[in-house]
């Protein structure tokens, strides 16, 4: 893994408008000022409970939406105000992975016109080479080709997010976006799946972002982990001091509830950490730090202040006052 | 034609039989002068009048003692193409206006619907009487008048229908790969809508006959002498003791609607790949 950046986020911020009951309208904080930078190669991994914005921070990447503000550079160029022909040229270059497989596949057609269809709309390729491409895909996947004149529901799950990896891998993407790839699979067709994705990054050199809410899975996946609570990243760092010293209390809190197999031995199991309430409504978050209604540590300045994201540690960064290294 | 074949080779049987209904009416409405026994309009015979369905008479006569089943068949041409012909307007005008404010959502939808709940808000009938009666009451007055009034309703429909599946991935997939609007919209949107529209179009398709026989009964439509199902069905409405003049337009309406609904049933199922094959 090298050092250089691949996207880098700079206080990207992505609200929404939504109607409340009786026509009231709200704004929804789904991504409230996130930076943070992707190296070339890497895995990032990103977790957070449900709601908390991580699906949208990679729609985001994407150029899904029209950005609410910040700036998002990828591969040196500013992509955050792309439109038309600069879009289109940039979608060849961040592609994505869905969650649900079933979904993810246009039901009434089949898997070679699926899969025919990013060169079909970027122009590319002629006939014979198309078929020459999407036998090489299916070969890279792992995929028979017997299936290309199949319909999805006559797949299995695991085939089908094959077919899913095998779409956004067409067009050659410097890097993909991988929305929680596996967590409606199989736990047999999960570990394939991602030993897919690995082998595929060795192979391709590609860059992944990891979205997911499964921590067993980002550990075994990632190099570096963002933590993300109610549309801001909480700490950030590579995998294994996630793991091994945690700092920000939500971050802590995630750690202890992963399940522990008791197989026996004498090593003590630290007591879980329970976090009580639920997330805060999006449309209306928290004063100062967004995660005071629920923190364990709370002090008297999280309610007021927010605080920032702090190196405490190179290449560790936290957003926790208790960390708060005063000048 | 490959896909027409295809189409046929279904092992549906209701879908067989609605073609083969649909397709004898359309028949009998083409032949209808070589086929009637007797002229359904100048063929009046007053001392034969009210006489019940017998060998001469098949489906007996009417007040004026002309022949009901010529009636009927000739009828036909009338009343289905009326039928068709609105359907098809109000599902070429529906489909696009519903799929654009369902595709396009906000402030675009919000107008477009509450425009079509506009002219939804205006009692059907009442509608479709002042237009044909601005326009000068003949039969394509009163077509262009139902279609008017009868497009919202495929509108609505394609309107809700394009907001469920465009939150699909696949669509989401479509965009990320960088396919235009419009490329969405043809290749992955509409291809999962029409199912249902298909369905309801031919439902509709005995409603708008039997909406069409409204406005002929009350004058807008089709003139007095003309033979027209909703309109014959009128009639023996005020004569009710001489069930047949009656029920054999209505059965013709029952005939014609529930065979396009076999069809638009078929349609459905043979558009949707996860159903085909199946009987």
């Amino acid at each position: 893994m090298n050092n250089e950046v691949l996207l880098q986020a700079q206080d990207v911020k992505q609200h929404f408008t939504v109607k409340k009951e009786r026509g009231q309208k709200a704004t929804l904080y789904a991504v409230d000022g996130v930076t943070l930078s992707i190296y070339k190669g890497e895995t990032f991994g990103l977790v957070g409970e449900s709601g908390c914005g991580k699906s949208t921070l990679g729609k985001t990447f994407l150029r899904l939406y029209p950005l609410t503000g910040g700036k998002i550079i990828f591969d040196g160029k500013d992509i955050s105000r792309l439109r038309g022909r600069g879009l289109k040229e940039f979608r060849c270059k961040s592609q994505m992975i869905f969650q649900d497989p079933s979904s993810c596949l246009n039901p009434r057609r089949k898997i070679s016109e699926i899969l025919s269809e990013p060169f079909v709309i970027h122009g590319m390729l002629t006939g014979e080479e198309r078929r020459r491409r999407i036998l090489e895909l299916c070969d890279m996947v792992g995929l028979s080709s017997q299936y290309l004149e199949r319909y999805p529901h006559e797949m299995s799950g695991g085939q089908k997010q094959r077919v899913g990896i095998a779409r956004a891998l067409a067009l050659n993407p410097q890097m993909i976006i991988c929305d929680e790839p596996v967590s409606a699979l199989d736990v047999s067709i999960q570990a394939q799946v991602i030993n897919l994705l690995e082998d595929l990054q060795k192979q391709l050199s590609l860059t992944y972002l990891f979205i997911s809410h499964n921590l067993s899975v980002v550990k075994h996946c990632c190099q570096r982990i963002g933590v993300m609570y109610l549309g801001k990243i909480v700490e950030l760092a590579p995998a294994d001091r996630i793991y091994q010293d945690a700092r920000h209390p939500y971050t802590q809190a995630l750690i202890s509830a992963i399940p522990i197999i008791d197989d026996g031995s004498s090593e003590p199991v630290p007591p879980q950490i329970v976090l009580s309430g639920d997330l805060p409504s999006p449309t209306d978050p928290p004063v100062g730090c967004a995660f005071h209604t629920r923190c364990p540590h709370v002090m008297e300045r999280c309610r007021r202040e927010r605080p920032s994201l702090q190196e405490v540690e190179p290449e560790h960064f936290v957003s926790c006052f208790l960390y708060e290294q005063h000048p | 034609m490959n896909t027409a074949r295809q189409l046929l080779k279904q092992k549906n049987f209701m879908f067989k039989l609605g073609l083969i209904i649909c397709v004898a009416w359309i028949l009998a409405a083409i032949l209808a002068p070589v086929l009637v026994p007797y002229h359904p309009i100048t063929h009046q015979d007053m001392a034969g009048r009210f006489q019940p369905p017998s060998t001469q008479h098949w489906f007996g006569t009417d007040s004026l003692g002309r022949d009901v089943f010529s009636r009927v068949l000739y009828g036909s041409r009338i009343s289905i193409t009326a039928g068709v012909i609105t359907v098809l307007i109000s599902f070429a005008v529906g489909i696009l206006f519903g799929g654009i404010s369902g595709y396009v959502g906000g402030v675009v939808d919000d107008i477009m619907m509450r425009f079509s709940e506009m002219v939804q808000s205006f009692p059907p009938l009442i509608l479709a009487m002042v237009i044909a009666a601005a326009l000068g009451p003949n039969i394509s007055n009163s077509i262009f008048a139902m279609a008017i009034i009868w497009w919202p309703n495929y509108a609505r429909l394609t309107r809700s229908i394009v907001i469920s599946v465009k939150e699909n991935d696949y669509v989401t997939a479509s965009r990320i790969l960088g396919a235009s609007h419009l490329r969405i919209l043809y290749r992955e949107i509409l291809p999962n809508s029409v199912g249902s529209m298909a369905v309801m179009a031919t439902l509709d398709l005995g409603n708008a006959i039997l909406m069409f026989s409204g406005l002929s009964f009350l004058g807008l439509g089709v003139q007095p002498p003309m033979a027209e199902w909703g309109a014959m069905v009128s009639d023996g409405v005020l004569t009710f003791n001489y069930w047949w003049i009656s029920t054999f337009p209505g059965l013709a309406i029952f005939s014609v609607a529930i065979g396009a609904n076999f069809i638009g049933d078929g349609l459905r199922d043979y558009l949707d790949p996860r159903m085909r094959g199946r009987a």
